[in-house]
């Protein structure tokens, strides 16, 4: 199913996703009738705050988890077991198709105080993860309904940066971002994230529209980490950025497309996420995913409960379910990205099919230390800077 | 009370335009004209600087813009017009076949057609590779994410409803007073110049508006077959609406390009002649 056109007119994404920004546009215009809005701003709840909203919860059979395309199996299997263990009833939508534009359709909502209607959402850490946070558009978890999540989650992904403590989140998937080229056409070993500066790539290099992964490889590319960077960097590696755009270099800033692109040969070499270069490469495609020496950054879809959920008791049950490892191995083997539950590659390797030995055997699926070494996380930015950042990296994108 | 019917009947739909258009409008105006940021809120300020800064910073897109729907319109009228003309003179009796042929595109979805055509497109796809297979083309040869490609595909979105009202309004002429024309010893040209064309003024007209208007704010095309200079002032609306959360200059903008619309839409009205063309349409 590589072909674009058919995936397209199976899985209808796109259409959903403008019908959905329609909606949320007339929504938003007349949540925000007149006479300014309130600032939402909230301060963390206090430990015994959250306590007494757990004490008063209790388990209803039921649980609405809305996720991203494909990051499920299609039988639903992990989802079924969870049925048969715990005799909760699920629903599984799949909703969420870019970070920003669910934040914007569901802000109106959680803004007037209405529940989503889901009980588990999943969002990539990044700006609008953290307005959902500062908003309080998030229910405090608690993590004594979480004994699998405590004995099984991977060092690196408990207490992240962006959620301290895991107070609002707890990780789904996480998967890393470097450069994706075809071996058709570009007959080196990309090893550095210069390749993407390079004038011989002219009119063939790939890079993202989203402002953090464009700004994160321009910083790279001027020897800063992302996650340290001051204004004073942004500014250089915006520079950068943009001297490679008026160089030519750059055929296309794409929003999600561009595995397509490197496929066909539209680019040569761009920047992209590991999970989609390593379902290529088990199509048989000609194409090679490599983190630059330079460094790649990693991200982390989260699950979490939103304000208002029906059900939240059995939200966490299931979070917690999906860290069971031999639940987490079965994910990992359809999703192919990366998992934050130890002991995943220990099952898949022990399993008899090739398929499961190649993603055990996976530097994409499962990084090394020198690996997650090189990686960066993404920069949390305040209210205050994300204008600027916004200003000085859209301006290249969308010019 | 029977006078009151019409009415009443139209009451519906009165209320519809009330609740999902002018209520809509006025909370856009309203959030235009506020500062601050999501987190902290936005206060009523009635500042018009974000519509200053809006026009500063997104001129080039806004100008853009205005030039790609405005040549993709007249590419459409000049394509359109004689398929009109053939379906409503010369098509006889297969004439409702040519028109769903015409409109059978739109039953798939917009974006999917877009897509499609970045399909047919792609460097080595099935025209371009096989023309550089042939040596008719030079290697490098693209025309995805150019300007030709972003025109092309809003050509290619809407033409369609060029078609159309120009065909209606060519449907309605009355074939004796072309035969009148030819009675009075006029030309094929000059029946066509004096006759045909001023009568299908009005469905001209309809057509303008209905393409240029989608076509100058349409962000889809841009989006999928341009590049990385063909960006359009629905994609900077888009951005700062769901990405920036920029509620007031995505209100602004958007106010900026419906009055620039609309005063391109009453000058090119004043230009036909409106009253002539209302006249005939009303006919």
């Amino acid at each position: 199913m590589n072909n674009p056109l058919l995936r397209g007119l199976t899985q209808s994404r796109y259409s959903r996703r403008d019908a959905l920004r329609v909606a949320g546009f007339s929504a938003a215009g007349l949540a925000l009738a007149a006479c300014g809005v309130q600032g939402q701003k909230a301060a963390a709840p206090s430990p015994s705050a959250v306590a007494d909203f757990w004490s008063t919860q209790k388990k209803n059979g039921r649980v609405v988890f809305a996720n991203w395309p494909e990051y499920m199996p299609e039988d639903q299997e992990p989802l079924k077991q969870f049925q048969q263990a715990t005799g909760i009833s699920y629903e599984y939508k799949e909703v969420i198709q870019e970070n920003a534009e669910f934040f914007g359709k569901s802000e109106p909502q959680l803004r007037a105080g209405q529940p989503l209607g889901y009980d588990i959402i999943v969002m990539t850490n990044g700006l609008q993860l953290g307005k959902m946070i500062q908003l309080g558009y998030l229910t405090a978890l608690d993590h004594k309904q979480l004994p699998n999540f405590a004995a099984n989650a991977g060092a690196s992904y408990k207490n992240p940066a962006y959620d301290a403590n895991n107070t609002y989140t707890i990780p789904y998937q996480a998967g890393v971002t470097g450069i994706a080229y075809n071996t058709k056409y570009v007959d080196e070993d990309i090893t550095s994230i210069q390749s993407l500066f390079d004038k011989k790539y002219e009119g063939k290099v790939g890079m993202m529209a989203d402002a953090q992964e464009v700004g994160n490889f321009g910083m790279f590319a001027v020897g800063v980490d992302p996650d340290k960077s001051t204004h004073a960097d942004w500014e250089k590696a915006a520079a950068k950025l943009k001297e490679q755009r008026d160089q030519g270099i750059v055929r296309k800033y794409y929003a999600q497309d561009y595995i397509d692109a490197v496929a066909k040969g539209d680019v040569w070499l761009s920047q992209a996420w590991s999970g989609d270069v390593f379902q290529r490469q088990l199509a048989g495609e000609p194409v090679k995913f490599v983190v630059p020496q330079e460094g790649g950054t990693i991200w982390i879809d989260n699950m979490a409960i939103p304000k208002g959920a029906a059900n939240p008791v059995d939200a966490l049950m299931l979070m917690d379910f999906l860290y069971k490892p031999e639940i987490a191995a079965e994910l990992t083997a359809y999703i192919q990205y990366v998992t934050p539950v130890n002991g995943v590659q220990q099952i898949l390797a022990g399993k008899s099919d090739d398929d499961s030995k190649a993603l055990a055997e996976s530097a994409l699926i499962f990084p090394t230390e020198a690996d997650y070494a090189k990686l960066r996380p993404y920069r949390t930015l305040t209210n205050a800077e994300e204008p600027v950042y916004n200003g000085l990296f859209q301006t290249i994108t969308q010019g | 009370m029977r006078r009151w019917t019409p009415y009443w009947l139209a009451l519906p739909a009165w209320l519809w335009l009330a609740i999902f258009l002018v209520v809509p409008i006025a909370a856009m105006a309203s959030v235009s004209l506020t500062t601050g940021n999501l987190i902290d809120g936005f206060t009523q300020t009635f500042s018009v600087s974000n519509y200053t800064d809006a026009i500063a910073k997104y001129s080039t897109q806004l100008v853009r813009s205005l030039v790609y729907g405005g040549v993709a319109t007249v590419i459409m009228l000049v394509l359109g017009y004689p398929v009109a003309y053939w379906i409503a003179f010369k098509a006889g009796h297969r004439k409702s076949m040519f028109l769903f042929l015409l409109l059978l595109p739109f039953f798939v979805s917009f974006v999917l057609r877009t897509i499609s055509w970045g399909f047919l497109l792609a460097d080595d796809g099935i025209l371009f590779g096989t023309l550089k297979g042939w040596g008719v083309l030079p290697q490098d040869f693209h025309v995805l994410a150019t300007t030709v490609a972003v025109i092309g595909g809003l050509v290619y979105n809407f033409l369609p409803f060029m078609i159309l009202p120009i065909y209606v309004a060519l449907e309605r002429v009355d074939p004796r007073v072309i035969e009148a024309s030819y009675d009075l010893y006029a030309s094929r040209l000059s029946t066509f110049r004096r006759v045909v064309l001023p009568l299908s003024l009005p469905g001209v007209f309809a057509g303008v508006l209905m393409t240029f208007v989608p076509a100058t704010a349409d962000p889809i095309n841009a989006q999928v077959l341009g590049g990385t200079s063909n960006t359009m002032i629905g994609n900077i609306v888009q951005t700062e609406y769901l990405v920036n959360n920029d509620y007031p200059t995505a209100s602004a903008i958007s106010f900026t390009l419906m009055a620039v619309l609309l005063i391109g839409i009453f000058i090119y009205a004043r230009a036909l002649g409106t009253e002539n063309v209302l006249e005939a349409a009303a006919r």
